[in-house]
């Protein structure tokens, strides 16, 4: 779509220390990103909540983060401080995580902590914000915006606090989502909803979208292009569709291992993990 | 080793109480599972899978209804005896061993509830039965990953010689590469020793994969029972059936035709 | 404890195997990895030398002491200030104030073992009863237990030593018999918490009996959480000893118990501090060193501190 490309990553390092040795649980990732959706695929341990939450500039002390380049629509994001970090984020890039239950403060309710977002990144009167946010519960298809409003966290369903959770991050129009598991945690029928909204918003607005996911079935159906990662680095970019054509071992046994609906196997093929792919 | 018995459910019906309110979980479930088959439950959260399965072993009193195993009507209070025939493998495999009780302790406290000799083979046998070697005899679940302890708990419930053998999502924590590795497993082990299995899971791929016949929960009830390959082949017959497997084949951007939105507002 | 290299760095390659070859070889694993946590901890450390201390004291009084006599009197050293002859001084009956000291940790090691060896049993046994069972037997029990937490301490070891007469082992009594509760609350909490667990299900569901689960299952979770907080209560039991002993309930006179000792110094205080002073040093440093070793123990015995 545009040139210059929204997200560039390159060389992407991120290390904690510990005792028993360093954990580099992201190996030199690159890859760019432009006004599409992009899967980072990977089991646990694959570093691909690492790069999620390294771009967000999410990662705690002692965590060390590295990288040749690491620019988002120009702005290098390496140097940035907690200052400019802030203008960055919710304005700009925003995250939606696995479980909307960890990540919507309890004791607040559900249209407060919108507007708060909200005016996070805008100045405006109070009627105007609530008018937004009720606005934005609209726009991911929640049916009683006004009661939803007034309601806490807990008393949401998993689909529909996912939802809020998208509302809250989108209010602020960002231009670049990444979204760590966002429906893994939900039923499989209001999984589809969940990513019909997110889908729809995202060509609406022109979003660049990081999905990252463990799901290969959701990532050939819902995404562009598709990146796996194993032990940190990343070792497959290609078309989210062509998944099953891909190249490296891991990516064709991982892809061979999972179950499916469509071809059944007497036996699944297992991964076996080759030395050379920590290389 | 115990023959493979059938598990029969007639109006199977089980009511939580919480906080004074009633919480039907199951609510009439009747299927029958012929001995050796194997047979798939999957619902999403709140259908009640859980329930009916753990009412099958006996860890919940039904309110209403009849489980009956080998032809026998089940009591809510289970003999010893009867214990040994129906065995049970639990989803989060972090929660499901003893942290304080190394492999081979959790392996050998079955052996001496019931009192069965050769305890030394039985063990080794059964570590071997699940692909664990002998250096993990002796380690503590900390000291193991996510699948070596669910072939752990495998091994345990396999180590009694059941007839019978329930599993509770064995593979949904699990990774998709692990999960491979554990399905290959179970499907092994229900082959080799002849069991009656019971498989709930949220997963259609996955339930596919294993199991002869399915029934589909919804809100506590059976809302169809299929065959594998009517599932393969999407012929369910129910609207809410067809939405299920729709939506385990991914997204589909021009789905705008299909099922309605499920509200799940509370 | 080796002072070679050699057979050390073996022994630690044994504990520190990953692949235990026997249950007793994995059961000591674990308890090395455990200490290993605490030792790490610098705080812990102290709390763990100071309780090692109070206990070689008490060992080996007698030659610590350099034979000096806890009890022998000698009225031309009374009140005798600090000197090579008495490194803390004499008391009032010119009775050397180190080695009472010393023979004093005798007694505060006693009633502090015997306290612990009393209300941990107890406390385990109602609280992992009443967690598990729930119903009746949960109220009946926790009932129980709110009976003996209203009774205040001192209150209860006055009308024992008002009734059986004063003395170690009336004293040991009042404070087990109101230190008891917290440990069943606690055995309580841990116990419904973990009846509810997977792994209690899959015992279950072998047909183990309720006892077997309790005794074999249940209650070897709650202990650490109890020695937790017996090594927390230490401090609390050492001062109420200490408390009776001033009041002149605890030990009897001439055994050397720290807090009697404070009380007997309490007329000198200001021109023969070290009567008091030194005795109250005592306690202040062992309730000290339990504290930290109950923070270091708490943290050690985390799972999720590495």
């Amino acid at each position: 779509m545009s040139e210059t490309p929204l997200l560039e990553v390159e060389g992407l390092d991120v290390t904690f220390p510990g005792r028993g040795g360093a954990v580099r649980a992201a190996r030199d990732v690159s890859f760019t990103l432009g006004r599409e959706r992009l899967a980072i695929v990977g089991e646990s341990g694959s570093g691909k909540s690492t790069t999620g939450r390294a771009i967000l500039g999410l990662i705690p002390a002692p965590g060390i983060v590295s990288a040749r380049k690491l620019t988002f629509d120009g702005m290098d994001l390496r140097r940035l401080g907690e200052k400019g970090w802030s203008r960055l984020r919710g304005k700009r890039l925003a995250m939606v995580m696995q479980d909307p239950k960890y990540s919507l403060n309890p004791v607040q309710r559900v249209g407060a902590q919108i507007m708060e977002t909200y005016r996070l990144h805008r100045k405006t009167d109070r009627r105007d914000c609530a008018r937004r946010a009720l606005a934005m519960l609209e726009a991911v298809r929640i049916n009683d915006p006004e009661t939803v409003f007034r309601l806490y966290p807990h008393q949401l369903s998993g689909g529909m606090g996912q939802r809020v959770m998208i509302a809250m991050m989108l209010i602020g129009e960002p231009d670049l989502l990444i979204a760590d598991e966002p429906t893994s945690a939900l039923d499989v029928t209001v999984q589809t909803q969940v990513l019909r909204i997110l889908d729809d918003l995202v060509a609406e607005r022109g979003m660049g979208l990081i999905f990252i996911t463990h799901n290969l079935t959701l990532v050939s159906s819902f995404c562009d292009r598709a990146l796996v990662m194993y032990a940190g680095r990343v070792v497959e970019q290609c078309d989210a569709k062509r998944l099953d054509q891909a190249r490296h071992p891991y990516t064709r046994a991982l892809v061979a291992s999972a179950p499916s609906l469509d071809f059944p196997r007497a036996e699944l093929m297992t991964v076996k993990r080759d030395p050379a792919w920590l290389a | 080793m115990s023959d493979a018995p059938s598990i029969v459910l007639e109006r199977l019906a089980v009511t939580f109480t919480h906080e004074g309110r009633r919480i039907p979980a199951v609510r009439d479930v009747s299927f029958a599972v012929a001995p050796g088959e194997t047979f798939g439950i999957v619902g999403e959260s709140g259908s009640g899978k859980s329930t009916v399965l753990k009412a099958i072993a006996g860890l919940v009193a039904p309110t209403g209804g009849r489980v009956s195993i080998g032809g026998r009507v089940m009591a809510p209070r289970r003999e010893r005896a009867d214990r040994r025939h129906l065995q049970y493998v639990f989803q989060d495999p972090y929660g499901s061993l003893h942290p304080r009780q190394t492999v081979d302790r959790a392996l050998r406290e079955p052996l001496e509830i019931h009192r069965l000799p050769d305890r030394e083979t039985r063990i080794l046998s059964a570590l071997a039965d699940v692909g664990l070697e002998a250096r993990h005899r002796f380690r503590y679940p900390h000291q193991l990953s996510g699948g070596q302890r669910q072939r752990v708990a495998i091994a345990r419930a396999l180590i009694l010689s059941p007839g019978a053998l329930l599993l509770d999502e064995p593979t949904s924590a699990l990774d998709v590469s692990v999960q491979a590795e554990i399905l290959n497993l179970i499907s092994r082990l229900r082959r080799e020793h002849a069991l009656t299995t019971i498989f709930v899971t949220h997963d259609l791929a996955v339930v596919a994969h294993l199991c002869e016949r399915i029934a589909i929960m919804r809100l506590g009830e059976i809302v169809e029972i299929l065959t594998v390959e009517e599932l393969r082949h999407n012929a369910a017959r129910q609207p809410y059936g067809r939405e299920l497997i729709a939506a385990s084949r991914g997204f589909t951007r021009d789905a705008r035709a299909l099922a309605s939105e499920p509200s799940d507002d509370e | 404890m080796s002072a070679i290299s050699e057979p050390k760095s073996s022994w630690r390659a044994w504990l520190d195997d990953p692949a235990p070859k026997s249950q007793r070889q994995a059961r000591l694993g674990e308890i090395s990895r455990v200490a290993g946590k605490l030792v790490a901890n610098p705080l812990a450390s102290i709390g763990l030398a100071i309780v090692c201390a109070l206990v070689l004291a008490a060992l080996f009084a007698p030659w610590l002491a350099r034979g000096q006599s806890p009890i022998g009197q000698d009225l031309a050293d009374r009140l005798a200030a600090p000197s090579a002859a008495h490194w803390f001084g004499a008391d009032e009956l010119g009775r050397d104030i180190y080695a009472r000291i010393m023979f004093g940790a005798r007694v505060t090691l006693m009633i502090v073992a015997l306290v612990a060896a009393i209300v941990a049993p107890i406390g385990l046994a109602v609280g992992v009863s009443a967690g598990y069972f729930g119903g009746l037997v949960d109220v009946v029990l926790m009932r129980v237990t709110d009976i003996f937490l209203a009774f205040p301490r001192l209150i209860l070891a006055l009308a024992f030593a008002a009734a059986l007469g004063p003395g170690i082992a009336n004293a040991v009594i009042a404070i087990s018999l109101t230190s008891w509760p917290p440990y069943a609350r606690i055995a309580r909490a841990e116990t419904a918490a973990i009846a509810r667990s997977d792994f209690i299900a899959a015992i279950v569901l072998q047909g183990a009996s309720p006892a077997r689960i309790l005794i074999r299952h249940v209650a070897p979770l709650c202990i650490s959480s109890l020695i937790i907080r017996l090594t927390l209560d230490m401090a609390g039991i050492i001062l109420t000893a200490a408390g009776l002993g001033f009041l002149g309930l605890g030990a009897q006179p001439p055994t050397p118990e720290w807090g009697a000792m404070v009380a007997s110094g309490r007329d000198v205080i200001l021109d023969q501090w070290w009567v008091a002073t030194i005795p109250g040093l005592a306690i202040f440093v062992v309730s000290l060193g339990f504290n930290l070793l109950g923070d270091g123990l708490r943290d050690a015995f985390d799972p999720k501190s590495s």
